[in-house]
């Protein structure tokens, strides 16, 4: 097995567990966690193709990953602002209290 | 599969995996701080210095600092605590390790005879600037855009409306 | 003469590595330069405590430590003496295993930061292509250890000051970043390397460091005051100060830890004051050209202990700010000045040299103060004071 594919593999598997954590956790920030750690993973895949590609100098993968990072950050920022106004509504953080649209 | 890459990859998956297994959520960012480090020095062992770099300020730095308010503000003692995984724990991973198992089978079905390791690319700062300045200048404008969209937003949401219901 | 001597340390190191076989000569080079890190600031950490409570005792028209040693001098070792031997008292309900890992993740965060810190000529632990950089992800690690300090210690007073303190840092460091960013648009560079060696010409015996621009001396204000606030010292240590929260969210630590703290906040303000020296004052380069002959290490060292001081003399001078005006101040003045400093520099890149870009930029950078004093001062005036119940 590749270097490469090592690094495939690794990000395959952080994907899966963001996803895993993702869709069985209970309090949303969790979720929320789990949500970045998959953009991670993608992220790693995008530097990993692009240190083993044919032309590193065009500076591609580094692009996308800084844009990537940048844009998590502003979409944690308002998840987070998202889940204080549903805790300031509903009281918990439980996702799964919180399955009517109603009130 | 160097012996570096084999130990930050270990370091990088516990940290994740105990991020979303432990119990309780300021434990969780915590070890998800060490994940988000150990895929900093993954970047670095690639050669993304730059990368590396801003992910260790903006994840460690920002995200998970961010998060770890967001658990202080939410966080109300009930007397029994709630479990901590939801009740469709089961499909959920088995949801998950199928997604894994597509992705392994596709990456160990692609090309093993991958090319060897190009040489160092060597890339600077200013290269990284150039190229932000001259082929990406859109996309980093957008970029701003989003960012002052984003921070207001969240702004917004979050402030308390106490004011408004009186 | 002056060369060898000025790069006495490299051929020490040279000298050193001579003995060791060529393939372990890489990581032995990165363990001694370590070394030599962890042996000086500590000891640096070690005179500067013993220089503050001189210092402030002195500000404070009495004297500090004078009972250990001729003029206290021995003070620090009575204090490492006394931290080692204390109790490390760890309360019951605290959770033990992150409250043993945060003074460590201080300290080793604080440490990180030296690397690129050029501290003589061809003395830097790594020339770090993005070390500007570098230096400001260490230091947002140590937001985190503050908080695992405050939390950790499940102590209502500690969670407070936690909070405050981690809320100072952030907006803090948005306004510490923008002011480097204005050195880094006219030098070019993210290497400490390069911009220190931008900083070393003379042009008829006067240097050419970037505090002598008029963006460059706004740019140094602002980045002080924005390392005042992120090592929280006085005048924004609300979060530790203790007549107001009881050394905030370190206040369940004891013995060692406390010490490790201690040190390691000491550390971060050396590191800044380092950087702040790189940046602005020239790292390692002397004043003037005719004192050249003097090692740069030494220059190093003094504008660190000029910079140390000057914090000293802030700290027994000026009173705490309230936790809301500390952070007006932060995001009303010195944000908006940052993005301004960033502007005068843009300005200043692209015209041509001369006596007009001088007095442009100053312009730019000195109206808004101006016009600021002229708008506080209108709201207040200055009178005799009257006391109203105590006649």
């Amino acid at each position: 097995m590749s270097s490469l594919q090592s690094y495939l593999l690794l990000s395959a598997l952080l994907f899966s567990i963001g996803l895993a954590g993702a869709l069985t956790r209970r309090n949303a920030i969790l979720v929320l966690i789990g949500i970045e750690l998959m953009l991670n993973a993608a992220n790693l895949n995008f530097i990993a193709f692009w240190r083993y590609g044919p032309t590193p100098s065009k500076l591609t993968g580094i692009m996308f990953a800084i844009f990537s990072i940048s844009v998590a950050a502003a979409e944690a920022a308002v998840g987070l602002g998202i889940i204080l106004a549903a805790y300031r509504h509903s009281k918990t953080t439980d996702l799964d209290q919180m399955n009517s649209l109603k009130g | 599969m160097t012996a570096a890459f084999l130990i930050l990859a270990t370091l990088t998956v516990a940290g994740t995996a105990a991020a979303m297994g432990l119990r309780n959520a300021v434990h969780c960012v915590l070890a998800l701080t060490v994940g988000f480090a150990g895929v900093a020095a993954l970047y670095l062992q690639l050669d993304a210095q730059f990368v590396g770099f801003t992910q260790v300020m903006v994840y460690v730095g920002a995200v998970a600092i961010l998060a770890v308010f967001a658990i202080m503000m939410t966080h109300s003692p009930t007397p029994v605590p709630l479990p901590a995984y939801s009740r469709h724990w089961l499909a959920g991973s088995i949801v998950a390790a199928a997604v894994f198992a597509v992705l392994a089978w596709a990456i160990r079905a692609g090309s093993t005879s991958a090319p060897c390791l190009p040489p160092q690319p060597g890339i600077s700062v200013q290269q990284i600037g150039d190229a932000l300045m001259h082929r990406y200048v859109l996309p980093l404008e957008i970029m701003g855009l989003l960012l002052t969209a984003a921070l207001i937003g969240a702004v917004v949401i979050a402030m308390d409306r106490k004011e408004e219901s009186k | 003469m002056t060369q060898t001597l000025d790069q006495i340390f490299v051929i020490a190191k040279a000298w050193l590595l001579g003995y060791l076989p060529v393939a372990a000569r890489p990581l032995a080079s990165a363990v001694l330069c370590v070394i030599a890190i962890v042996i000086t600031f500590p000891l640096l950490f070690a005179i500067t405590t013993w220089l503050e409570r001189k210092g402030l005792g002195r500000i404070q028209n009495r004297l500090g430590p004078n009972r250990t040693g001729p003029f206290g001098l021995f003070q620090p070792i009575a204090d490492a003496i006394k931290s080692l031997t204390k109790e490390d008292i760890v309360p019951l309900t605290a959770d033990h295993a992150v409250h043993f890992l945060a003074p460590l993740l201080l300290v080793a965060a604080a440490f990180l930061a030296y690397a690129v810190l050029p501290v003589g000529r061809n003395m830097v632990l790594v020339n770090l292509n993005a070390g500007v950089l570098f230096f400001f992800a260490v230091g947002s690690v140590v937001e985190l250890s503050v908080f695992m300090a405050g939390w950790s210690s499940r102590s209502k007073y500690s969670l407070l000051g936690a909070m405050r303190a981690i809320a100072q840092m952030i907006s803090y460091e948005v306004p510490l970043v923008l002011a480097t960013v204005a050195v880094i648009m006219q030098a070019g560079s993210l290497s400490t390397v390069d911009i220190v060696n931008q900083q070393a010409t003379y042009t008829h015996t006067l240097p050419h460091w970037f505090v002598f621009t008029p963006w460059g001396f706004v740019g140094f204000v602002l980045f002080m005051i924005a390392a005042t606030a992120e090592s929280n010292r006085s005048p924004f240590d609300l979060p530790e100060g203790e007549s107001e929260i009881i050394a905030g969210y370190y206040i369940e630590y004891s013995g060692f830890k406390f010490a490790l703290f201690f040190l390691g906040e000491y550390l971060g303000m050396f590191a800044t004051s380092g950087m702040a020296i790189t940046l602005f004052l020239g790292g390692w380069a002397a004043p003037f050209s005719f004192l050249t002959w003097i090692p740069s290490y030494v220059w190093f060292f003094l504008k660190l202990l000029a910079l140390i001081g000057f914090f000293i003399w802030i700290r027994g001078t000026l009173p705490r700010l309230r936790m809301d005006q500390l952070m007006n101040l932060a995001w009303e003045f010195v944000l908006p000045m940052a993005l301004l400093n960033m502007l005068v520099a843009g300005v200043w890149h692209f015209m041509p040299h001369g006596l007009l870009r001088w007095l442009v930029c100053t312009a730019i950078v000195a109206i808004p103060c101006i016009l600021l004093a002229a708008g506080l001062k209108r709201k207040k005036k200055f009178q005799v004071r009257t006391y109203q119940f105590a006649e």
